[in-house]
């Protein structure tokens, strides 16, 4: 038997052998930042593990540590954005989220500043347990006024975001992914396109709606379901918020079995919106979530953690065809 | 700079010090209530930063060359309200629209209302991490402008204030001001019973700010540590943010309010406005013939 090692800070969730480019989001900021001379990166003490530092070689003037210290990481961004910058304020999401949500709040949130918050370990992305799992990071900011929230499936949607990030005009959440990341969706007609929600494959039995890197859990899914004759498509929604109702309502009316998918809790996340919107509209039909439990998760390896808790293409796939029965 | 200078400086801060004290009581009589107490005895630093020290353009409040000024205590905004209607940067008769419904000026001081307001206080303890960002951000862009914040000695309490006192220092921020407003109290009471922050110069100065502490209640004090404090700069940047420790008395200019029980939200009955606007105007007259005595 395998025995699998506690998850590694740095620990990656793409599959052995996966294709994977590495530090996205570094790169992106740094192309960026030869282009648009505002862009600035801030850091509290985890550049390293942001791949920010990507950017602060390149641009070692425009590179800021704030230390350990994120309720001034995000009051000083704020104070950068009013100076006329655009900054890109990077920390673990449990930070960004529980550590500093009132600075983000007041100081960013509500003037609209261009601040953009880049959170590393979204959701279930490190075995480290709790003081790292940011499991409920979408839940805590949907409720920020003004706050865009994007939650990318891979190293094509992070760089394909991040201008866009920057184009926008208030502040921004990024859930990050980092180190050696996935790149899927290149191999899908699909561009990202702040705000919008994106049908990657059509399927006549089930439709999956997910975020993050579910999308790609819930690509491989789709493949593993037509060995057993189930058509299921995909419909990927990297920005939670402002949610992209009208295609996600579209694909969810008529009878198809409707499963979200979430690297999150399914308290307050993706699962609750498209159930909300769902509401609001007067649309009736049943939706699966699948997404992470309301409880404080094991530390351990994360492939072993995401087969627990039901994250794993596996387990997604097992789910699917039960629902089916 | 002669004698004569120095009394026209300390003139016109004074002047400008007691009209903020007047404005500020004639506010608080419009509502019945508000923060007085703490806009009295901040008057004289509001009145110093904004009559002689801070650059600004009245028909331009957004001028790009302007001294930043954040008010991290939000509540203190009737004072600056009245020090910004100084300024010019305010008209003086909308002052009595304050922390009335749909004001541009509300009881606790927002950026998104009002002209000339660069931050959103209230929240204590935001203002410091903000200046510290702008003072990057301004010398990132080779802008000389100065950033100046107003806090309290309540905000000591909170540890963001020192994650950014470290973090100006570290960052060599010259350019940075802060003033705390010690008045020695805060919400639940006198600040020494509520968290011990003494010795805060002591605190500052660990931190790697030039310190200094006056009578905040003292104009000709005031200006000689503003007057430091930019000597010192010109020795040669980048160098260590400075910090003003300001010892001030709540309800500064009105004995009656001065020798009430110190409260963070203080009460005044309504009779007795008239009485606070009569012994302002006693005061200032009597300290006005004072100085004129001993000035040559």
């Amino acid at each position: 038997m395998t025995k699998l090692k506690t998850s590694a800070m740095i620990a990656s969730f793409a599959d052995p052998g996966q294709r994977t480019t590495p530090a996205p989001f570094g790169h992106a900021l740094a192309e960026l930042a030869g282009q648009d001379e505002r862009i600035v990166g801030l850091t509290a003490d985890l550049g390293k593990y942001t791949d920010l530092h990507i950017f602060g070689e390149q641009y070692p003037d425009r590179y800021f540590q704030m230390g350990m210290a994120e309720q001034l990481l995000f009051g000083a961004a704020a104070g950068m954005a009013q100076a006329g910058l655009v900054p890109f304020a990077t920390t673990y999401s449990v930070f960004a989220a529980r550590r500093a949500y009132d600075f983000i709040c007041l100081d960013i949130a509500e003037p609209e500043l261009n601040v953009n918050i880049v959170g590393g370990l979204p959701g279930l992305t490190t075995g480290y347990g709790p003081s790292h799992q940011a499991t409920e990071d979408v839940a805590i900011f949907r409720g920020m006024p003004n706050l865009t929230i994007v939650d990318p499936c891979d190293a094509v949607d992070i760089a394909q975001a991040v201008p866009q990030l920057a184009a926008a005009e208030g502040p921004t959440y990024l859930r990050l992914l980092r180190g050696k990341v996935p790149s899927v969706l290149d191999e899908y007609d699909y561009r990202f396109e702040l705000g919008k929600a994106k049908v990657l494959r059509g399927g006549r039995d089930v439709v999956l709606v997910s975020s993050g890197l579910m999308t790609m859990r819930a690509l491989q899914a789709a493949e593993a379901l037509a060995a057993h004759h189930v058509d299921a498509a995909v419909v990927h929604t990297p920005t939670l918020k402002p949610f992209d109702e009208e295609t996600v309502l579209r694909e969810l009316a008529g009878d198809r079995l409707a499963l979200t998918l979430e690297n999150h809790t399914v308290v307050g996340g993706l699962f609750e919106t498209v159930a909300s919107a769902l509401v609001r509209r007067g649309q009736s039909g049943r939706v699966v979530p699948i997404g992470l439990p309301d409880r404080f998760l094991d530390a351990g390896a994360l492939p072993t953690l995401h087969e627990r808790y039901g994250l794993s293409k596996e387990r997604i796939v097992g789910r699917v065809l039960a629902e089916l029965g | 700079m002669t004698f004569g200078q120095q009394g026209r400086r300390r003139a016109a801060v004074d002047a400008a010090a007691y009209r903020i004290r007047q404005n500020a009581l004639s506010m608080g009589e419009v509502q019945g209530q508000g923060y007085v107490g703490q806009a009295l005895g901040a008057a004289d630093i509001l009145a110093a930063l904004y009559v002689d020290q801070l650059a600004y353009r009245s028909d331009d409040p957004e001028w790009d060359g302007r001294d930043r000024f954040l008010l991290s205590t939000g509540h203190y905004a009737i004072g600056l309200y009245a020090a910004l209607a100084e300024a010019g940067i305010l008209p003086v008769e909308e002052l009595e629209t304050y922390g009335s419904d749909d004001s541009r000026l509300p009881m606790s001081g927002m950026s998104t209302y009002t002209p000339g307001m660069e931050i959103s206080g209230g929240s204590l303890g935001h203002g410091l991490t903000i200046a510290v960002g702008y003072a990057l951000g301004l010398r990132a862009r080779g802008n000389p402008a100065r950033v100046v914040n107003f806090l309290s000695d309540g905000e000591l309490d909170e540890g963001s204030t020192w994650e950014a006192a470290m973090g100006a220092a570290h960052h060599r921020l010259g350019r940075l001001i802060a003033v705390v407003d010690i008045n020695a109290l805060q919400a639940d009471g006198p600040t020494a019973g509520v968290l011990h922050t003494e010795p805060v110069a002591d605190k500052w100065a660990s931190c790697g700010w030039r310190v200094q502490r006056v009578d905040g209640n003292d104009v000709g004090a005031l200006l000689a540590a503003f007057d430091a404090v930019a000597a010192g700069a010109e020795d040669g940047a980048p160098s260590a943010p400075a910090v003003i420790l300001c010892d001030t008395r709540v309800g500064r200019g009105v004995p009656l309010l001065e020798e009430r029980e110190k409260a963070h939200f203080m009460r005044i009955e309504e009779h007795e406005w008239a009485v606070c606007q009569e012994q302002l105007t006693e005061g200032y007259l009597r300290g006005m013939q004072d100085r004129e005595k001993v000035a040559p």
